[in-house]
């Protein structure tokens, strides 16, 4: 503090300025330790380390990797099998958005809704649910066989046909919730104005509806291209001879070849942050400003004619049976007797005894308390977490909050391989040099997984709802006299806590699932339920794992439910300013 | 020595300025307002008193103390948004409550004192009311509340009325003026509308570009407008370019219009003196204008003219008019048997004719 401050009358402005630098202080050091170690740390570690051979630098590693045709092999299918399963999500979700934001019908809501199910589906659940129905000893393989008198099975669900048809049935989502997204927001009455102008309604599509929905599809486009080169469990369990790189990461861990394992987790996160950056700019050169939506007309339109009506409503039908099979199947098999099911269509005996184990057998039931916990630690460190950052990078743009943002979402952005790799391999033992302590082996290993992969997701929805609230609410509580504690607890919390919460238990949910990260890492003594479901199925206990996948489907719906409610109270965020 | 005062406060936003050289002062128990189109820099300015923005430069002084680097909750002020900001999660009672429970006040005193207060604003038993409930003029009157409840040593409103309709508006306007008035508050207050600013307050500060051009009280702001740009923007004004014909030492000026070539006479006062033939900005408002239907000789300050149009406007019309190549609005209370297309005689009173200053 310089003199001329001194000689001023002591007011209370230096000790207050003193303490908000002190606390604002406190919370960027506390987000720059997290991203250190958490993100900056593990991932430099490992770049640095596949290059490196026996401790001398050297580019060895790649020149081994990338002389294997296999390495080039299973980056380009990855690749395609990305750019086919958006293209297929696309065809699907774009069009069941139109079918039920553009029109009304018997079911709508109840279909529309139902339509997005695949979307809180943990991958691997969704996996097993669709061996059981579309395998070659599954349901509809055993059904069509009997039905025609074959003495094999009519196919075998394997390769790229079944990659293909497994992730269009788990991301079409994507597509079909921003689309709708989208389409609602679009003012119909610009539609309007361009069939006044003399439009057909292909050239309305095309010119007007189209372009605006660009940022919604490509965001889509983006989503479901990240998802799909992170897949793991589908290629795993039927990809068959398909190499993809998530799985020869894995497979060189397995296979005692670290050195490889982190080569190639480079190489996939190298092509994950190259897509990432594509899609980002092209959105960017995409971006419509909103006009104004005064007045807007409404956009939905009621198929009136009987026969149309019956079709629409159909289709719906339709469609969310096919949806909602695989889970149907997935019930029914859940209650087949272990090792009972062998060449019948369905299960022969039926038994409640797989619950009965889970609710009983404390061994049986750990996996749930394991999962629940972990992921519970994670969404709640996730949640403080968010409040931190965004009180860090608020304010204006500048080059250091651009960089939280980027370091923040890298986790995410990242397929959760790499984020396991990069993890355990920063800390497998203690380093006092680089500060690095051991993990790996701990309970705190996947928890610290979890929270890197999904708090990503909570601060977006924080972020997203401080921006939602008036700022002059902040504003007012200052001039009323509230200091930082008072106006974070009276005004910042209460007004967020529905989207913070909303967006926690989505990280929850999605945690309670985890199984690409959790197979490379987890603690034997510490399973979480994905591993319990995959190790059920290698010993073909099918009734077993089943009931573990109902039971997490059971825990992950009261989840959404719950956050379903929390979203519909914020009944009063449109209610203020008149 | 003044209560508040601001001096030389600038404040820029991605390279353009919103408040330039900002000096204002402002007395205790004073009514004062800030009043400017949209983008003047008004509320800005406004924020930078409450401490919700700091200057670039300059010094804002509260009570003999500098107060530019107090944070918002430290200054004391009470301050009233123009949405309101009213918390959606508390009911009325919290939300006037609010200010004091920062304070840490007693209960029995926190009670007492938001009863007061919303009796105050003629809201009393609304305590336990959600105030998302509440109707535009209500929420209008907690936020009232709200901000006189901490007993603020200023009270500063930001454009507060602007959300209601107009008869509310006027009516809450009265109120509001009785209000500060009775608990001998000093109020800065912002808005657009010089309507609003004449019937409020007692000295006014006519800004623009984030300048001050002009300040003083209401009538001599509306009567004496220093800069055409003044001028312009209290109410209408007939500008009027002209050169100026007489020698600079007499007591009535010679004035030649650029348009139609009249000549006009105005009184001109000694301190106001402009150079001859050089052209300047003569106006007049057009109630101060008459129009009589014959022209009888012609008089000082007298035109013929023709009516272009007659725009009927209830207590008032104004009427359009064509004097050879000049264009005047004048406003009549009993616009009888005038007609498009009719001449006239046009009296512009030559005590109301005003001389403008041009910005440099």
């Amino acid at each position: 503090m310089n003199d001329e401050r001194k000689a001023l009358p002591p007011l209370l402005i230096h000790r207050s300025s003193f303490r908000v630098h002190r606390s604002s202080f406190l919370l960027a050091l506390i987000v720059f330790v997290v991203l250190l170690y958490g993100v900056i740390y593990p991932n430099l570690h490992v770049l640095t380390a596949s290059l490196q051979t026996n401790g001398e630098w050297s580019l060895d590693n790649y020149r081994q990797i990338l002389s294997q045709r296999s390495t080039f092999e299973a980056a380009l299918s990855s690749v395609w099998l990305s750019l086919l399963t958006v293209l297929f999500c696309a065809l699907i979700g774009v069009s069941l958005a139109f079918l039920f934001e553009r029109y009304t019908f018997p079911g709508r809501g109840l279909f529309g809704t139902l339509a997005a199910l695949p979307l809180v589906l943990p991958p691997l659940v969704g996996t097993i649910a669709f061996i059981f129905l579309c395998g070659e000893s599954g349901i509809l393989a055993r059904f069509v066989q009997w039905l025609f008198g074959l003495k094999s099975a009519p196919w075998t669900l394997k390769g790229w046909t079944a990659l293909l048809i497994f992730h269009t049935y788990t991301m079409y989502p994507f597509f079909y919730v921003l689309t709708g997204a989208g389409l609602r927001r679009i003012d119909a009455g610009l539609a309007e104005a361009a069939r006044s102008l003399g439009a057909k309604p292909f050239r309305v599509l095309y010119r007007v509806v189209l372009p605006q929905l660009t940022p919604s599809l490509i965001a889509a486009a983006l989503l479901t291209f990240m998802t799909s080169m992170a897949s793991f469990s589908a290629p795993l369990l039927f990809g068959g001879d398909v190499r993809v790189l998530t799985l020869e990461i894995y497979n060189a861990r397995q296979g005692g070849d670290p050195t490889a394992a982190l080569t190639l987790t480079v190489i996939l996160a190298i092509i994950s942050l190259a897509a990432l950056i594509f899609f980002q700019r092209y959105e960017g050169t995409r971006r419509f400003a909103a006009a104004a939506m005064k007045g807007a007309t409404r956009s939905r339109r009621p198929v009136s004619s009987g026969r149309a009506r019956l079709l629409a409503t159909l289709c719906a039908v339709v469609f969310t049976v096919l949806l909602a099979l695989p889970v149907a199947t997935l019930v029914l098999v859940s209650f087949a007797r272990d090792g009972a099911w062998t060449t019948q269509t369905l299960p022969p005996a039926y038994t409640l005894e797989n619950y009965a184990r889970i609710l009983t057998q404390p061994e049986a039931g750990s996996v749930f308390v394991n999962s629940l916990l972990m992921s519970g630690v994670a969404a709640l460190f996730a949640f403080v977490w968010s409040f931190c950052v965004a009180a860090v990078a608020r304010g204006r743009r500048t080059f250091s909050r651009r960089l939280i943002s980027l370091l923040v979402l890298l986790p995410w952005a990242l397929p959760g391989t790499v984020v396991a790799v990069t993890i355990a391999e920063s800390y497998g033992e203690a380093n006092p040099l680089t500060g690095s302590f051991i993990l790996v082996g701990t309970f705190w290993i996947l928890p610290v997984i979890y929270f890197l992969r999904f708090m990503p997701i909570v601060v977006r929805a924080v972020q997203a709802s401080i921006e939602q609230m008036d700022a002059s609410l902040e504003e007012a509580a200052g001039s009323l006299g509230a200091g930082g504690w008072m106006r974070f607890w009276r005004v910042r919390l209460p007004l967020v806590w529905p989207g913070a919460v909303a967006g926690t238990l989505l990280a929850f949910v999605i945690a309670l699932g985890e199984y690409v990260a959790s197979v490379i890492v987890f603690v034997p003594s510490n399973q979480p339920v994905s591993i319990k479901i995959a190790s059920e199925m290698r010993y073909f206990n099918l009734g077993t794992a089943a009931a573990y996948g109902v039971v997490l489907i059971l825990l992950i719906a009261a989840a959404m439910l719950a956050a379903g409610r929390l979203e519909r109270r914020r009944g009063w965020d449109s209610g203020t300013g008149g | 020595m003044s209560f508040l005062s601001l001096k030389n406060i600038s404040k820029r936003y991605n390279g353009s300025a919103a408040v330039a050289d900002l000096s204002l002062d402002v007395n205790r128990n004073e009514f004062f307002g800030l009043l400017g189109p949209s983008g003047c820099g008004k509320t800005t300015t406004l924020r930078m008193i409450a401490g919700l923005e700091t200057p670039d430069t300059g010094r804002i002084e509260f009570d003999g103390r500098d107060i530019t680097e107090l944070s918002p909750e430290r200054r004391g002020f009470g301050m009233v948004f123009q949405n309101y900001a009213l918390f959606p999660h508390l009911n009325v009672f919290e939300n006037v409550a609010f200010g004091l429970r920062a304070r840490k006040r007693e209960k029995a005193e926190v009670r007492d004192r938001v009863r007061d207060a919303l009796a105050l604003v003629q809201l009393p038993g609304f305590e336990r009311r959600p105030v998302t409930e509440l109707s535009g003029g209500q929420q209008q009157r907690v936020a009232i509340a709200r901000a006189i409840a901490i007993e603020p040593a200023l009270l500063l409103f930001d454009e507060p009325l602007s959300n209601l309709d107009v008869t509310l508006r006027e009516e809450t306007r009265g109120e509001l003026r009785g209000l500060v008035s009775k608990l001998g508050l000093t109020a800065v207050y912002v808005t657009h509308d010089q309507e609003e600013a004449f019937a409020l307050c007692d000295r006014i500060s006519v800004m623009s570009e984030g300048r001050a051009l002009q300040t003083g009280e209401p009538r001599a702001l509306y009567e004496r407008p220093a800069l055409a740009s003044v001028a312009r923007f209290l109410g209408r004004n007939n500008l009027i370019l002209a050169r100026r014909l007489t020698s600079s030492d007499e007591p009535v000026g010679k004035f030649k219009t650029i348009e139609g070539g009249h000549t006009l006479t105005v009184p001109v006062e000694r301190s106001a003196l402009g150079p001859l033939n050089k052209n300047c900005t003569l106006a007049i408002r057009p109630e101060h204008i008459i129009i009589t239907k014959e022209s009888s000789a012609p008089a000082e300050n007298t035109l013929s003219a023709e009516v272009r149009a007659i725009n009927f406007a209830g207590a008032t019309t104004g009427v359009l008019l064509d004097a050879d190549g000049l264009a005047l609005e004048a406003l009549l209370v009993r616009p009888d048997n005038l007609g498009v297309g009719d001449s006239c005689a046009v009296h512009l009173l030559p005590n109301r004719i005003i001389i403008l200053g041009m910005r440099e």
